[in-house]
């Protein structure tokens, strides 16, 4: 049993070194407090692994496990098929990994669960980049976006990772954001319900003023900016081909107003914005003809 | 044969069980409240009790009372960062990031 | 009561496996460990085993899913070979920092490059000082026999070590042979249902495995590792007791066979051992004392028995099926050097990626050492002559 040193509201100690105004320490909140504590995280290297503490001491109630930064999803698929094989399939099993290790040395584990259907709910946490190690690009990092590794800017586009795991025909895939805390309450418990037919899988936005370069205080106004600005568009997946937006962008606003807020970007030209704001319309139109 | 293996044993006469290998058995919380280089501060009468300050506190260090007892928007000061998302998020402009240490505690 | 099957080597590991009745499979074929993953699908599907089939996309998440699978507390069954061992790397040292008994069958065949399909010991000792136990077959019922050994060994609470049943490939994996095969009820007598006695994946008693390891504990819980190596040796020579009343056949940390006068012995690992034996009784007939000595157990290495068994030979050879590359002699020779420290022991390596260790190699080696040829360095066995010139650019 856990020896409680302290009282937190919920399933994660209140104090937990996360950085000022980070929308990981929000979202992990906020996901485990859907899940509940009959959950088993697994998290890598990077920043959940905050969660899983240091030295005899963690910040988390319920049972969890550090891997590898690349295979999230087979221990979890692993945990999920040793509990099915006790009785105990109401178990849920939360794969918990950042861009890094989803979508670049993730991406192969991560397919084999999907394909298999193992009933494993995955959220990837995407803060466009290798945050703990030092900000170093990721496959999730935006076009002509700074990061340690892409000091003149990143010269191509980011991975359609929602585009890749709808390829498997999952039963739920959604992008969520912190700037959007009820439709990512919703979508948690769609995903937890969706675990008892197969696999499911969050998309969340996560502001990260460290790697970012925002006033930690915006972490929540520039979350809302890239829904608002249709860089982070929140739609969900059933069934792999039934696209639905879930919040709706009447009026968008320019991709320029989302970026001026974050240094990363200061080093854009206009050029580079315009060649940003282009791309965003593309594929926000590519995914209206998805919806239908 | 290892020289120290004498002195250790995995059996041990006492009641108390060992776990070998990397665990956390304590659930512990970080001061994280002595980061505060500011601190939130509410402006009461302008407050509507919306609860967006509660939701969006990374940390959730922020209770929304209604109530008549104890009514309020109170803060865990062991833990709160002093981030400003609260002060950032409210509809009402109402909260507003003062130094810390410029509160007068008595 | 047993029965006496045909089998070879991939199907006795199947078998051992199956008996074990582990509750998740994840395992991924490669070359010649296949018939394993596909022999345990087939178990799956006719009902005989209860288990989840995790058909898994690489070797690194074979490993990944048994250990996530036995930290909930059940059997996790994998196996593997060459390459796909060297895959795994990374995770064998979850299983073995994390303590978690998962005994895996190696198909004993060579890394790569060059590219071969067949037998040594170079994935195997790529592994020796990762932290888990390594046992060698010498036959398709020591395959068997050795997998339910080292269940017993690796679950038991003062060891807690996952366990490698290293087979031949080809020589031991595919050559057919006759296996007793026990009934499940005798197995359950030797090997008691998995009881995990350490960590575990469980809501209702959460704790969390594996986080950061601060300085000041991580040399501890490596010496914990080294504890339960030296705790090994007894509870695998009690688990080795106790097989043999149950099931009637011995086996030991290591085979002396013939050593007890013998002026030369050769140490062997594997399949070779039985050809050893064989080219033992021919020149023993010729009046030449020569001896095998077989380590069945590499880890724990068996030192002091080593040192016993061959305190009074003089002159030791090490026929190592591994390169041991920028060493003065290969794996095995080294460590038998070290416990022999003073005694002369000449380093063989040969029967690299499927040459085959004959009995003609074993009599020129038994040879060499008796009218002592030694030399310091390494002998290549059975290099050919022409070894640097086999490409001629044209």
């Amino acid at each position: 049993m856990l020896t409680m040193k302290s009282d937190a509201k919920g399933l994660v100690a209140n104090g937990v070194s996360f950085c000022h105004g980070c929308g990981l320490e929000l979202a992990a909140r906020i996901v485990l407090d859907v899940l509940g504590p009959n959950t088993v995280i697994v998290v890598p290297p990077g920043c959940a692994a905050m969660l899983s503490g240091y030295g005899n001491e963690t910040v988390t109630k319920i049972p969890g496990f550090q891997g590898n930064l690349e295979n999230t999803a087979a221990y979890a698929a692993g945990i999920k098929a040793g509990f099915e094989m006790q009785g105990r399939s109401d178990v849920q099993v939360l794969g918990f990994a950042g861009d890094g290790a989803t979508v670049d040395i993730g991406l192969q584990a991560l397919s084999g669960a999907l394909e298999r259907g193992d009933k494993i709910l995955y959220i990837c946490y995407d803060n466009e980049a290798y945050m703990n190690t030092g900000i170093q690009g990721s496959g999730s990092t935006p076009l002509n976006c700074w990061t340690t590794t892409t000091p003149g800017g990143k010269s191509v586009y980011r991975k359609d990772m929602v585009g890749i795991v709808a390829a498997h025909k999952i039963p739920y895939v959604a992008t969520a954001s912190v700037g959007y805390v009820d439709d990512l309450r919703k979508k948690v418990e769609k995903a937890k319900a969706a675990t008892a037919e197969g696999p499911a899988y969050l998309h969340i936005h996560i502001p990260c003023p460290t790697g970012w370069g925002n006033k930690p205080e915006t972490s929540i106004e520039v979350a809302k900016l890239a829904v608002q600005s249709l860089c982070w568009p929140l739609y969900e997946i059933v069934n792999g081909d039934e696209y639905k937006l879930t919040v709706a962008v009447s009026k968008p606003k320019e991709v320029a107003e989302y970026i001026k807020l974050q240094k990363r970007f200061a080093g854009a030209s206009a050029e580079e914005i315009a060649e940003l704001q282009q791309g965003v319309e593309q594929e926000y139109a590519r995914l209206l003809k998805r919806i239908g | 044969m290892l020289a120290q293996q004498k002195k250790h044993t995995t059996h041990c006469k006492n009641s108390k069980k060992y776990y070998v290998g990397p665990v956390a058995t304590e659930f512990v919380a970080t001061n994280t409240g002595i980061w505060r280089i500011e601190r939130p501060e509410v402006k009461i009468e302008d407050c509507i009790f919306c609860g967006t300050c509660q939701k969006h506190c990374p940390p959730n260090v922020i209770s929304v009372e209604k109530a008549d007892e104890n009514r309020g928007v109170h803060f865990d000061w062991n833990y709160c960062k002093g981030c400003g998302i609260c002060a950032n998020v409210c509809p009402k402009k109402c909260i507003q990031m003062i130094p810390e240490g410029s509160v007068c505690k008595l | 009561m047993s029965t006496r099957v045909l089998l070879d080597g991939n199907g006795a590991a199947s078998i051992g496996l199956k008996l074990a009745q582990v509750k998740v499979i994840s395992a991924y074929p490669i070359t010649p460990q296949s018939p394993i993953s596909e022999k345990l699908a087939d178990y799956v599907v006719d009902g005989s085993l209860k288990a989840k089939y995790i058909r898994v996309e690489s070797e690194h998440s074979a490993m990944s899913c048994a250990i996530g699978a036995q930290l909930t507390g059940v059997r996790a069954g994998t196996a593997t070979s060459s390459v796909g061992l060297a895959l795994m790397h990374e995770v064998l040292g979850v299983a073995a920092g994390c303590r978690i008994p998962i005994v895996m069958p190696v198909v004993n065949r060579s890394l790569v490059a060059p590219w071969s399909l067949w037998c040594d010991h170079q994935d195997a000792m790529a592994e020796r000082d990762g932290g888990w136990m390594q046992l060698y077959a010498e036959s398709a019922q020591e395959v068997l026999d050795l997998i339910l050994i080292a269940y017993r060994t690796a679950e038991d609470a003062r060891v807690l070590l996952p366990t490698m049943v290293c087979l031949d490939g080809f020589f031991l994996s595919h050559m057919s042979d006759t296996v007793h095969v026990p009934e499940q009820a005798t197995v359950d007598s030797f090997m008691p249902p998995y009881t995990c006695h350490n960590v575990r994946l469980d809501p209702d008693d959460p704790m969390f495995i594996n986080d950061l390891t601060p300085t000041a504990e991580f040399t501890e819980m490596r010496f914990q590792q080294a504890v339960a190596f030296e705790n090994a040796f007894d509870v695998l020579e009690e688990a080795m007791a106790d097989f043999k009343k149950v099931f009637g056949r011995e086996y030991s940390l290591i085979e002396a066979y013939q050593c007890e006068d013998a002026e030369v012995v050769i140490v062997t690992l594997g399949s070779m051992s039985g050809t050893g034996k064989y080219v033992v009784d021919k020149m023993r007939a010729q009046g030449k004392k020569v001896g095998i000595l077989k380590i069945t157990s590499f880890r724990p290495f068996p030192a002091e028995q080593i040192k016993k068994a061959l305190a009074n030979v003089a002159t030791v050879g090490v026929m190592d099926r591994c390169a041991g590359l920028g060493a003065e002699v290969g794996p095995v020779a080294t460590e038998v050097r070290a416990a022999l420290s003073g005694k002369s022991v000449q380093g063989f390596i040969g029967g690299l990626a499927g040459r085959d260790l004959s009995p003609v190699t074993f009599e020129k080696a038994f040879n060499q050492l008796l009218n002592k040829e030694l030399t310091d360095k390494v002998e290549w066995i059975d290099v050919r002559e022409d070894a640097l010139t086999i490409r001629e650019v044209k």
